[in-house]
């Protein structure tokens, strides 16, 4: 009981009491599934909020911890380890958060096997939570590749005419960066006895100092981790799994996708490449802060050549995820808290874009651009929260994102490690890009002259349902925008422990 | 030589109780009349489980027999368990396979009993006559049970499982004679002794040792030696192919782990390439064919064959005395989290089996998941399973193999490994894709045992991957030398 009475035990596997219920339940009571699957997700999130309130901002370390051994036998020191810290707080926080909004747009887009889909919905959300908490190597993998099959059934049974094929890819995609990954936590294991991450990084400078892991080495083991994450980000040029992935997965699952899935891969390296590797990531820095700007340029060029609205949100995500890539390996306070606050950024505002285009897909049943036009007009309330959500994915100062990029920005500007203020100067183009897909795509839909889909269908404006499903989203966008300042000081600590480990 | 004492007996006791019993069986069977066969069916599970019992209470024991040509320890002790249970397995997945497909008969289960025994003298065998011994009673039942359809695709696969096998124990029965030439001895412990004395023919030891190796990787489907596999697995009834696929695969493999890792470590130099080869060949040349198979019970023979490659590749570092614990008790963990997923995976087939092989196409289980959900939930468990996924045994499994080949210093035959698992994934993920994403209308058979079973299986291959601790500590006590 004690075991299960551990703030973060219960956050992590309390969905999993939806789950038994669910299993339970007749499929045909689509209703009360889908009250009991959107419960348990708001009780998780309130689970969520507890655990914030005992977190201390202040603290640097791993909080709250959850600790146990679990297999224990000479060289398995493997442990049941969850805690929490200001790196993954507020990650923790965004998938608490957006679950259940996720859930509730699902209300009557999801008719078919709700049954099903709830359950995987739920046990989607344990293995995110469990990601962002785990602090063994050995759990963390398990959780890691656990997200994956959910996923994979979200996206292949409830998407679009591709979804087979996309379900797949997406699978196979992510699994090849994460084998190579499983390679490296076995080695590391093996030299340092031990899965348990703080012991780990305890243990780490005494090998690289006496050289039982050589430089070489942990360059390898750099790239395997490195491997793993890039794929999930996803980095340019490893990112072609993703538009395949996001245009077919149902709404939900793009939010989920791109909300909080992605961002495990940047945690990944925040987690894991930074301080594992701290030569190897010093090392590495150009060239992340290379693959990263590469990819802003391309992303947004890409977004700004679709046809699709959600093709289009799915390739500005690589764009944004540079720029979090270029923060993280800034290596330097500003770099990395504008980086893992413009995670939680990405989340918000792209959640908020595909939660939108899925309530006007499900009226039109296409995404096309030029057959839109004209929509403002006739849906007021979407095409205000609409602009609110570009103007946010944009970087508009006021709203949320103008704060991440810009810190991530002013970190690459002045970064040791990546050693040129070009790259930032570069990335910077890729903010006046997005504005410029943005715009266009928002002008193409919602002004000018009624489109033949505006033209000839009864059109309704949002619901309250569905109106309740973006606000919150909406609120942080303003409330990170125009006061930042608790964010960043749930962040500061934690990034400054993690920088001082390095020999920069 | 000493005569046998009444302790000697105790070594292989086990043993002892599971062949008398078939043997009782073998003449109570005859007072059962042809449409109570079931009768005989409990009766060899009540076999199994008095031998499987008396297995555990031996848990720790460690003792030599009959002139050290038996021996039990750790090592045998996890083998016998897991080779009982596979029996009792196997016997609860024919039960209502053997009456729907009209071949229950009460050898069927006796048979099932003499491989048994087979299997576990094989796990205790520390004498190559021993070992020969054991080969011909684990096979010969098996060669009569892929044939006990009597059909044409049973009896192809009866006969050409019984001429490539044969052939296997020729390479056996040459190797031993070529080793007792070197060293004059056919003990494990004695052939040891002799070749670290330096006084035998390396020469003849080597070959010998080599011929030994073409036998057992024969039994455990090791590429080159797979041929039979696929059409022996897909001709034999499927009952017998669960159990054939588990229990022959964990005898050969304990059979190989033992006589390699007590006789000849020293030879280490020479076979660690060979074994990193015909690892290396098993996992690649098996996923890459099973990709293209149509048929669950093909894709379940080459991936059979492919994960022997993962097992061998664990072994690779045998000859290095510190990481060989490891490499023992890694295969033994895997044969076990391989066992229980390999008779759930088979637990489906067999749900899904018409008459006339019906029903065995991958295609077959298009639309599963909505006429029945929990068979195509235990499905995926096991499909993920066999990939290495959580939240399943497997994952757990193929962990500690690759650690053992890393420990050792082979990370290139383990990045071959997971590479061949990425591979793995695209076709077990196929069935999933089936039986979730297509649409169909599967017949399944309702057997309230078979369903018991496979919900097991099920529930086993991810509750163990939670508490895998046990049979950590368990396959840890198998240490050999």
């Amino acid at each position: 009981m004690e075991f299960l009475l551990q703030p973060l035990t219960l956050l992590t596997f309390f969905p999993i009491l939806g789950v038994l219920v669910i299993l339970f339940m007749n499929s045909e009571m689509k209703n009360a599934i889908r009250w009991v699957a959107l419960v348990t997700s708001l009780l998780t999130f309130g689970i969520s909020l507890w655990v914030f309130s005992m977190f201390s901002a202040s603290n640097p370390d791993l909080q709250l911890e959850a600790k146990y051994p679990w297999i224990h036998v000479a060289g398995w020191n493997i442990y049941y380890y969850l805690a929490v810290d200001g790196l993954s707080v507020l990650l923790v926080l965004l998938t608490a958060f957006l679950t259940p909004i996720s859930i509730l747009s699902t209300w009557t887009a999801v008719e078919e096997r709700v049954k099903d889909f709830m359950l995987f919905f739920l046990l989607l959300e344990v293995g995110m939570t469990g990601v962002f908490l785990a602090q063994d190597l050995f759990l963390f993998y398990i959780f890691w590749e656990f997200t994956l099959v959910p996923m994979y059934f979200l996206i292949g049974i409830w998407g679009g005419p591709r979804r087979v094929y996309a379900a797949i890819k997406f699978f196979l995609y992510t699994m090849a960066g994460s084998i190579l990954m499983l390679l490296a936590i076995i080695y590391l294991g093996i030299k340092a006895d031990t899965f348990n991450l703080p012991t780990m990084l305890v243990r780490l400078p005494d090998l690289y100092a006496t050289g039982a892991i050589t430089a070489g080495t942990q360059m390898f083991l750099f790239l395997a981790f490195t491997a793993a994450f890039a794929i999930k980000v996803p980095m340019w040029p490893l990112h072609s799994w993703l538009p395949d992935a996001h245009v077919e997965a149902p709404t939900a699952g793009s939010v989920i996708l791109a909300g909080v899935l992605l961002k495990m891969g940047t945690y990944g390296f925040l987690r894991f490449n930074i301080p594992l590797f701290p030569n190897a990531a010093i090392q590495a820095a150009p060239w992340i802060a290379l693959f990263a700007t590469i990819g802003i340029i391309y992303g947004a060029a890409v977004s700004f050549a679709q046809a699709d609205v959600k093709k289009l949100v799915a390739y500005s995500s690589v764009s944004h995820l540079g720029f979090v890539m270029l923060g993280l390996f800034a290596l330097n306070a500003e770099g990395v808290a504008g980086a893992i606050l413009q995670m939680v950024n990405h989340g918000l505002s792209t959640g908020a874009l595909f939660l939108l285009i899925g309530m006007i897909y499900e009226q039109t049943h296409t995404r096309e651009i030029k057959v839109y036009g004209g929509l403002w007009k006739i849906t007021p309330i979407f095409g205000t929260i609409m602009l609110i959500a570009s103007l946010s994915s944009m970087g508009l100062p006021g709203l949320n994102g103008f704060v991440g990029e810009f810190t991530i920005l002013l970190g690459a500007f002045g970064s040791k490690a990546i050693g040129s203020p070009w790259f930032a100067g570069i990335s910077a183009i890729g903010v006046i890009m997005a504005a410029i897909y943005i715009l266009y795509m928002f002008q193409k839909v919602f002004l000018g002259p009624a489109g033949e889909v505006t033209h000839h269908h009864e059109l309704k404006d949002l619901n309250w349902r569905e109106i309740l499903t973006v606000v919150p989203l909406v609120i942080f966008m303003f409330w990170i925008g125009l006061y930042p300042k608790p964010f960043f000081d749930i962040l500061a600590p934690a990034v400054e422990k993690l920088l001082s480990a390095l020999p920069l | 030589m000493t005569q046998p004492q009444f302790t000697d007996f105790y070594t292989i006791l086990p043993y002892l109780i599971l062949t008398v019993w078939a043997c009782l069986l073998l003449l109570v069977d005859l007072f059962i009349p042809k449409n109570r066969k079931s009768i005989t069916a409990l009766l060899s599970a009540v076999g199994l489980t008095g031998a499987l019992g008396y297995s555990i209470t031996q848990i720790g024991l460690s003792s030599a027999g009959f002139n050290r040509m038996v021996s039990l320890d750790g090592f045998s002790t996890f083998a016998n368990i897991l080779l009982l249970m596979s029996g009792l397995f196997g016997v609860a997945l024919a039960y209502g396979y053997t009456k729907r497909m009209g071949i229950e008969r009460g050898e069927f289960y006796i048979l099932l009993l003499f491989s048994v025994s087979g299997m576990m003298l094989m796990a205790q065998a520390s004498d190559l006559i021993v070992v020969f011994l054991a080969l011909e009673l684990l096979s010969i039942p098996l060669y009569v049970l892929s044939a006990i359809a009597r059909k044409l695709d049973s009896e192809e696969s009866g006969l050409k499982y019984f001429l490539l096998g044969a052939f296997a124990s020729g390479f056996v029965v040459y190797g031993t004679a070529l080793i007792f030439g070197a060293t004059g001895s056919t003990n494990l412990a004695d052939i040891f002794a002799k070749a670290a004395s330096g006084e035998t023919s390396n020469l003849l030891l080597t070959i010998g040792a080599a011929l030994l190796l073409v036998g057992f990787g024969f039994k455990v489907a090791a590429v080159p030696f797979h041929m039979w596999t696929p059409d022996v697995y897909q001709g034999a009834p499927t009952a017998v192919t669960a159990f054939m696929a588990a229990g022959a695969k964990i005898a050969g493999f304990a059979a190989l782990f033992r006589v390699f890792s007590t006789a000849f470590p020293a030879l280490a130099a020479d076979f660690t390439d060979i074994l990193w080869a015909l690892s290396a060949l098993t996992m690649i040349v098996g996923n890459l064919i099973a990709i293209s198979q149509t048929n669950i019970k093909r894709m379940l023979a080459y991936s059979a064959i492919a994960h022997a490659g993962y097992i061998l590749m664990a072994f690779v570092p045998y000859g290095n005395a510190d990481v060989a614990p490891v490499a023992i008790a890694a295969g033994l963990f895997y044969l076990a989290a391989y066992a229980v997923t390999n008779f759930g995976s088979w637990g489906v087939v067999i749900a899904l089996e018409q008459a006339e092989g019906r029903g065995l196409e991958i295609a077959d289980y298009a639309g599963l998941a909505k006429k029945h959900p929990a068979l195509a939930a235990a499905m995926t468990v096991f499909m993920l399973s066999l990939i290495g996924f959580p939240p399943t045994i497997g994952l757990v499994g193929k962990f500690y193999l690759f650690r053992s080949a890393i420990a050792g210093g082979f990370t290139g035959l383990a990045l071959i490994g997971v590479v061949t698992s990425l591979i793995s994934a695209f076709y077990y993920l196929r069935v999933v894709v089936n039986m979730y994403m297509k649409e169909g209308d599967p017949v399944v058979e309702r057997e309230p045992l078979l369903g018991f079973t496979t919900a097991v299986m099920a529930i086993v291959t991810v509750a163990l991957s939670f508490v895998p601790q046990f049979l950590f500590l368990l396959a840890g006590t198998a240490v050999l030398r």
